[in-house]
């Protein structure tokens, strides 16, 4: 035995990896460090990171806040840190805030807006998130009604008989489709809703219900829309829009029949070969010599219609793509199932092509709410037609910087968030186990 | 045997126009077709009665009236005795101008940025990320007004370049001038120039074309023609006999010399600019709004850029490369070789469409005052003749020629390298 040679008897204990390989240096040598291409990178970006930051972090920071005018704001940043650059006046942002947010909405009017806006959340929590209870629904299909009638005021009998509207078509399609068939009952009900659009609900507003009742908030004129209020109007409502308009032109575009497919298609690549701002010029000099003769139709609602024309086109391109890639088998499996075409669109194709193209029609809502900027070309006053407006005050004259720092960040928070939900979304709804 | 017989012919009943789904296509196409035409045909019926009303006939003959405006930044010769016709040309070429040279540098710094973000780097990969969040989520419209403000209020004015103790200085060996009122960049001269020839005559289209450049651009394309052939020759070579020749002096010499030659032959040289008076002289002028518009485009489409470049590198399975190394290449093949050809495949549909998108974002030219085609005739030309329909429709129709023709031909390419499946 003793010739044996030894033979540890313990297992070493796990000993803790060299110092070069985790924790912070190992962290450092792996991602910062790993040769030396990446260690110049590394010292280049950390002088370009300290360059801009040495340059923007005072000017943001070391700023006045309380000031009346641009050259108080300069006297006030010379005198306490000796000179006039290199520190913003954010005292334009303090002064004006509210305006770059409302426009010119009347300010004791300002509870509507911003009722609007938290309704618009709540009517959206059951959309966007599956635990919220599912009875705000209700509010959902509401909305589009309260929407206009907050905003602009009016007589609330308005936004009801516009409601009422759509009851009567569901109602016509709800009872007759046994008699007359489906597409039968389609054309009876859109013919029902008009008829009471255009006759039976103004009728009643005028001289029924309106006049015993007259639920009236006070009017507000379009010219007095402006600021993030008016960009999000404008945005929320082409989204909303386009949305229903893109999965009909997208299903027009994927038809059979000859005549719906041309006409959606002429129509979806002739909006997408022009610039929204041939079509804002639309809206502000043309829309009104199409409508019959003497109609002077609102200027924002004349946009909100190009937007949503231009945004539905988009939406159909990215909804065609979705139903593009899925497998010719569902077609084939819902047509086996005996469902028809409008059943087999619900139930089994629009899901998974909608849930498919997410991420399109997401970036396609975040250029819509962007490109809402472009009607400040057309003189609506929103936030950017609103900084030239302030700069073109005595007081303001000569600043940039503060207004398009603020613009950019609100339009950044809302944009981005809406890109990072997307992503939470496509997790979500990530069926496949890969 | 039993043999099916035909069920008996029904006689057609006119329910089954509803009720067959034989004949329910055409009868929902029917009242689909009748609904279009009568809603267009509402449009232009009122469309007509308003035109009429206010007094204004659709007709085009406003294009050849004098246009009596300047258009300060132009590519062929112009002045406000010309036509609005030659008016909206300019602008037309000057929305081409933009678009082109946008469409270059977005790619350049999209790619860039792309495949910075792959970087094993983790201090490069967030600068990135972070220029990629703040370009994408902020309007363009806002990045072109601020590039303007940025030229306007951050550039030196040309007295800042004057005298002996100057604040400002040239840029780039004394060539290039950034001024707040347009960069100056050298121009490239012919002392014994060929001459210009002069197409369309004395149309509104009219145009002339340097004869240098287009001697030059042929020689370029020659001397390129001529080093890809030795290489194929030196491929042959190869294929043939297993050794290759040496050919890089040959293809170098090809390439190099007769260029040089021409060049030397005309007697090329760069016009600098110049401080004289209260503004620079010579070379060329770029105005600010011209700048301006192509840097926030390009960096704005950029971005997008950079994201497809990002997914279409992704999009590439690890065990792509891995097998192209297994099998003995060399990382610059195997990208060359194996990663990109089926990248580009994911990467150009969307490239596409972004760079549709830059050339109608082109159009916020006016909001710092390029005038390009929506400046002219969808601005000025509209304004002073006030004739909204037609010169509307005519922009439209530049926009939707231009678009379609980048996508045909962007179309043409992508079937060329498209997989061929089964």
């Amino acid at each position: 035995m003793s010739d044996q040679a030894f033979v540890r008897r313990k297992i070493i204990e796990e000993q803790t990896p060299p110092l070069t390989a985790f924790g912070l240096v190992g962290w450092l040598r792996e991602n910062l460090f790993s040769n030396w291409f990446n260690a110049i990178l590394t010292f280049v970006s950390l002088y370009f990171i300290w360059y801009v930051l040495s340059g923007v972090l005072p000017w943001i920071f070391l700023s006045v806040w309380n000031a009346g005018s641009l050259s108080e704001c300069r006297e006030i940043s010379s005198a306490t840190w000796g000179g006039t650059h290199g520190h913003a006046c954010w005292a334009v942002i303090n002064d004006r805030w509210i305006q770059l947010l409302f426009g010119f909405y009347p300010s004791h009017l300002y509870w509507r807006p911003i009722l609007a806006f938290v309704l618009l959340l709540i009517s959206l929590a059951p959309v966007l998130f599956t635990g919220a209870p599912k009875k705000i629904f209700y509010l959902t299909a509401v909305y589009p009604f309260l929407l206009p009638w907050l905003m602009w005021g009016g007589s609330v009998w308005a936004s009801v008989s516009a409601l009422l509207g759509f009851a009567v078509g569901y109602a016509v399609v709800r009872y007759t489709s046994e008699i007359v068939g489906q597409l039968g009952a389609v054309v009876l009900s859109i013919i029902g809703a008009v008829v009471w659009w255009l006759y039976i609900g103004p009728l009643l507003l005028s001289q029924g219900i309106g006049a015993i009742l007259p639920l009236a908030l006070e009017p507000v004129i379009s010219r007095d829309f402006g600021g993030f209020m008016l960009a999000i109007l404008i945005g929320v409502v082409a989204i909303g829009c386009s949305l229903p308009i893109g999965i009909v032109l997208a299903l027009g575009r994927q038809s059979d029949l000859l005549i719906l497919k041309t006409i959606s298609v002429w129509f979806i690549e002739f909006i997408r070969g022009v610039p929204l701002i041939t079509l804002l010029f639309v809206a502000s000099t043309l829309l009104n010599i199409f409508m019959p003769p003497g109609t002077n139709f609102d200027i924002i609602l004349r946009v909100m219609i190009m937007v949503t024309l231009f945004a539905s086109a988009y939406m159909a391109e990215v909804i065609r793509g979705g139903l593009a890639a899925l497998p010719r088998g569902q077609f084939e499996g819902a047509d086996s199932l005996g469902l028809n075409y409008w059943q087999a669109q619900r139930l089994i194709i629009m899901p998974q092509a909608l849930k498919i193209s997410i991420p399109g029609i997401v970036s396609t809502f975040i250029g819509v709410f962007k490109d809402t900027t472009l009607v400040s070309i057309i003189g609506l006053m929103d936030p950017l037609g609103l900084s030239q407006g302030i700069r073109a005050n005595a007081e303001w004259n000569g600043i940039y910087w503060e207004l398009f720092a603020f613009i950019a960040f609100l339009f950044f928070i809302v944009c981005f968030s809406m890109s990072r939900y997307s992503m939470y979304l496509e997790r979500k709804l990530q069926t496949d186990h890969r | 045997m039993a043999t099916l017989t035909d069920p008996d012919r029904e006689s057609f009943k006119l329910s089954m126009l509803l009720y067959d789904t034989r004949y329910r296509s055409m009868t929902i196409q029917v009242i689909a077709m009748i609904g279009f035409v009568s809603i267009v045909f509402w449009l232009i019926s009122n469309t007509i009665t308003n035109l009429n009303n206010l007094g204004k006939p659709v007709e085009f003959g406003f294009l050849f009236e004098p246009s009596s405006y300047d258009i300060n930044q132009r590519l062929v010769e112009y002045n406000s005795r010309d036509s609005h016709l030659r008016a909206s040309f300019v602008g037309v070429l000057n929305t081409l101008v933009v678009a082109f040279l946008g469409c270059i540098t977005a790619t350049i710094i999209g790619v860039f940025v792309g495949v910075a973000r792959l970087s094993k780097n983790w201090l490069v990969a967030r600068i990135m990320t972070v220029y990629v969040e703040a370009f994408r989520n902020v309007p363009v419209l806002l990045w072109i007004v601020l590039a303007m403000a940025v030229l306007i209020e951050g550039l030196p004015a040309p007295k800042a370049f004057r005298g002996e103790n100057a604040t400002a200085s040239l840029e780039l060996f004394d060539s290039v001038a950034l001024t707040n009122r347009g960069v100056y960049v050298p121009e490239p001269l012919f002392s014994n120039g060929i001459g210009d020839v002069a197409l369309f005559g004395q149309s509104s289209l009219r145009f002339s074309v340097s004869l240098d450049l287009i001697l030059i651009i042929a020689v370029l394309i020659a001397s390129f023609s001529a080093s890809a052939w030795i290489k194929k020759r030196a491929n042959r070579i190869q294929d043939a006999t297993g050794d290759r020749p040496t050919t890089w002096h040959l293809r170098l010499g090809v390439t190099i010399v007769p260029i040089a030659f021409v060049l030397w032959m005309l007697g090329f040289h760069l016009g600098y600019p110049e401080l004289k008076g209260f503004n620079f002289k010579g070379g060329t002028h770029l105005r600010n709004s011209l700048i301006a518009l192509w840097l926030a485009l390009s960096l704005y489409t950029a971005a997008f850029i950079a994201e497809i470049v990002r997914g279409g590198i992704l999009a590439i399975s690890r065990g792509q490369t891995e097998a192209a190394a297994s099998l003995g290449l060399r990382p610059n093949r195997i990208m060359n070789l194996v990663v990109l050809p089926q990248a580009l495949r994911v990467i150009i549909p969307p490239l596409i469409s972004n760079y549709l998108n830059l050339t109608k974002n082109s159009s916020l030219a006016i909001a710092v005052g390029y005038m390009d085609v929506t400046g002219t005739l969808g601005g000025i030309t509209l304004n002073q003749t006030g004739r909204e329909l037609e010169c509307i429709l005519l922009l439209m129709l530049v926009y939707l020629t231009i678009s379609l023709s980048i996508s045909a031909v962007m179309n043409w390419y992508n079937n060329s390298v498209k997989l061929v499946e089964r």
